[in-house]
């Protein structure tokens, strides 16, 4: 038997209202922590009670509109959120289109469907208003057995910001493999539901990018169920947009599955970008890692990242590990991060999690420029320095190509913010 | 033939009770070719002069000027006095995770020189300094100062002054915590750019040791934050012999 030896640390109400609470700068790193009396592991020990006895619901009845007390909804801006709660919304403020791999199917379905709410339930208010108020959905399958020769790209324009609500499954079937690339452009206020399902055996790699406009305001619950030795690269890169709040969340049906979920977020003046994930190991002999880093810069940039894990009692040789780091570039950027992890059963391979907020050091600088490399440059160095492993890992190259450039966009617009003052 | 010129340096640096004055009135000209050992106790101010000289934003200058070759140093940003030929190699370099040592040797040549240096003889020269160094060639691919040891981190210092060739190297207890063969590997490093270029080097050090690997020109004794005497190599076999406490005791009575 293996029990997880060190980094099992759920932040206490406390900790994590005080974590929250704190300036942008100062850092935890649970990774360093020692287990230790005060901390205690599931049964209900962390903040809202236990991530298993969490309301989802199909039904509009279930999941109110939030005040914003909730601690599903604590760190979030409710007000700029609240068009997306009306589950009377019926706005038409997406253009969605897709050009897909030739292996690849593509239909439009009505919303009564049976391929439709396959993977998990929705979870909030704006992700059950979601479900209901979408009239259709985009249904994307991989074949079984076959691989994609390309990727498939699903482009969801926004032309109006009149509240919508969109609906897309992602459906790998057993054996196949393919890259599928969610990209949110324009500007919409948009409450979306994404289901993935992969089937034993698959491979798929799902990558949402929220490149959005200014004044878009987007909740996107994405739903994942992983398949016997299936395994799923779920990427979600958050640049644009006012108020983008991403609820992922993975569950495994059988042994064997795999998921990789990674995050890369830049947040700028006024900006929230809110990613709050929920893995679900619920059987046996699977595998979760967890990897989201943001960067942050500019008066009232606010990131906010929530990593749930839960192993169930069941789910023996579960092997997680999740982490979450932030670069505050400038001062007035805020960054909330709240790992928890909540273990049922001793009989696990690993688990683990690490957070970590840190500002842009000044010694680093310092370091750079008394090598003759200017500042502008030195920072672009080590904000590159900070996403180069995660965005390797994505292993799509047209992400990573566009991806490098977003970065080089924001750093161009915090160097133009530097400069200012100096001129 | 370069001169670095230091003239009456006045130096503090902000604490809580307000400013506290470190240096008190520094002068030393350094030339081209020529080494000077600064040797003094703990707190005399030592590295407080070589992060002034290098324009660390904690020093304050508040009196006293800095010159080279007869441009004012203190009028520049920490990049443009790295880039007129000042070096510092540092006592705690400092780590830049995810900015792999090429990338970060390549980027500081390119600023030092204003061009990016020919592939093919860049490539040779970082190999050549490396294994001149006993560097693996693992290393290029590391992230800056991440996880590297104490020795690896002075050796990587000793490899970005040979490769940036300054006019003048400002090192830092660059022989603070290295055992013997470190200690040898890093002074045949310095002695290289010695015969190589025509720098002029400034030595920080708190013990004598490594002035039996690197010839010193000049020896200064700096105490209280101003030079307490001066002489040749063999001023340091003097207080390697007496150590510091007859300047103490002088300070301590003046």
């Amino acid at each position: 038997m293996t029990t997880a030896s060190t980094d099992l640390n759920t932040p206490t109400a406390d900790e994590a209202a005080a974590f929250g609470g704190e300036p942008a700068g100062l850092s935890t790193d649970h990774s360093r922590a020692a287990v230790d009396g005060a901390h205690t592991h599931g049964n209900g020990s962390s903040p809202q009670g236990s991530r298993a006895e969490r309301l989802t619901s199909f039904d509009l009845a279930d999941i109110p509109v939030p005040s914003g007390r909730e601690e599903e909804w604590r760190f979030s801006p409710v007000a700029r959120l609240m068009p997306l709660f009306d589950g009377d919304l019926s706005g038409a403020g997406v253009i969605t289109t897709v050009v897909e791999a030739p292996e690849v199917q593509v239909e439009i379905v009505g919303r009564d469907d049976k391929r439709l709410g396959t993977a998990g339930r929705p979870g909030d208010r704006a992700a059950v208003v979601a479900w209901n108020a979408a009239t259709q959905a985009t249904v994307v399958t991989v074949p079984a057995g076959v691989t994609a020769s390309d990727v498939t790209s699903i482009r969801i324009e926004g032309t109006s910001n009149d509240a919508t609500a969109a609906h897309l499954v992602v459906h790998a079937e057993e054996n196949s493999s393919a890259v599928v690339v969610l990209d949110h452009v324009g500007s919409a206020t948009l409450t979306e539901t994404v289901e993935i399902v992969v089937d034993e055996g698959a491979n798929l790699t799902v990558v949402s990018v929220q490149d959005w406009a200014e004044g878009a305001v987007h909740a996107s619950s994405h739903r994942s169920r992983i398949g016997k030795d299936a395994h799923l690269k779920h990427v979600v890169v958050t640049f644009g947009g006012d108020v983008v709040r991403v609820t992922p969340d993975a569950e495994f049906t059988a042994e064997g599955g795999d998921v990789e979920m990674v995050g890369l977020y830049f947040a700028d003046t006024d900006q929230h970008q809110e990613h709050r994930l929920f893995v679900d190991h619920a059987v046996p002999a699977c595998k979760s890692r967890v990897t989201y880093k943001g960067a942050l810069q500019g008066e009232g940039a606010h990131a906010v990242w929530i990593g749930d894990v839960l192993i169930r009692a069941e789910a023996s040789a579960t092997d997680t590990y999740e982490l979450n780091r932030n670069l505050v570039l400038s001062d007035g950027a805020r960054a909330d991060s709240v790992p928890n992890l909540e273990i049922e059963t001793g009989e696990i391979e690993g688990a683990g999690h690490a957070s970590a907020t840190g500002r842009f050091d000044d010694e680093q600088l310092f370091y750079l420029q008394a090598r003759g490399i200017p500042e502008i440059d030195a920072r672009r160095l080590v904000v590159r320095g900070f996403f180069a492993e995660l965005i390797q890992d994505i292993g799509v190259p047209e992400v990573e190509e566009r991806l490098l450039a977003s970065i080089e966009d924001e750093l161009a617009k915090s160097m133009s913010v530097i400069e200012g003052p100096r001129a | 033939m370069s001169t670095l010129e230091i003239r009456d340096l006045h130096v503090s640096v902000e604490t809580k009770e307000g400013p506290k004055p470190i240096l008190r009135g520094v002068d030393l000209t350094l030339e081209s070719g020529k080494t000077h050992a600064i040797m003094g106790p703990n707190g005399s101010g030592k590295s407080t002069l070589a992060y002034s000289l290098a324009g660390h934003p904690k020093y304050q200058i508040t009196q006293g000027t800095v010159t080279l070759d007869g441009e004012d140093l203190l009028e520049m940003s920490v990049d443009e006095r790295a880039r007129a030929g000042l070096f510092l190699a540092m006592q705690y370099p400092v780590e830049v995770p995810g900015v792999s040592v090429s990338n970060f040797l390549r980027t500081a040549k390119t600023a030092i020189d204003g061009d990016a240096p020919a592939l093919r003889h860049w490539v040779k020269d970082v190999k050549v300094a490396m294994e001149n160094l006993r560097m693996d060639k693992a290393f290029a691919e590391r992230s800056v100062n991440e996880g590297f040891s104490g020795g690896e981190k002075k050796r990587h210092e000793i490899l970005q002054m040979e490769l940036l060739k300054p006019k003048f190297a400002v090192l830092d207890e660059t022989d603070s915590g290295l055992d013997v063969d470190a200690l040898r590997v890093v002074s045949e490093g310095v002695n290289r750019v010695k015969e190589n270029t025509d720098a002029g080097f400034l030595l920080i050090t708190h013990y004598t040791r490594i002035l039996r690997y690197i010839t010193p020109d000049f020896v200064h004794v700096f105490v209280d934050g101003r030079i307490a005497e001066e002489g040749g190599p063999e001023l340091a076999d003097r207080l390697e012999a007496e150590g510091y406490d007859r300047y103490l005791t002088g300070a301590a009575s003046a």
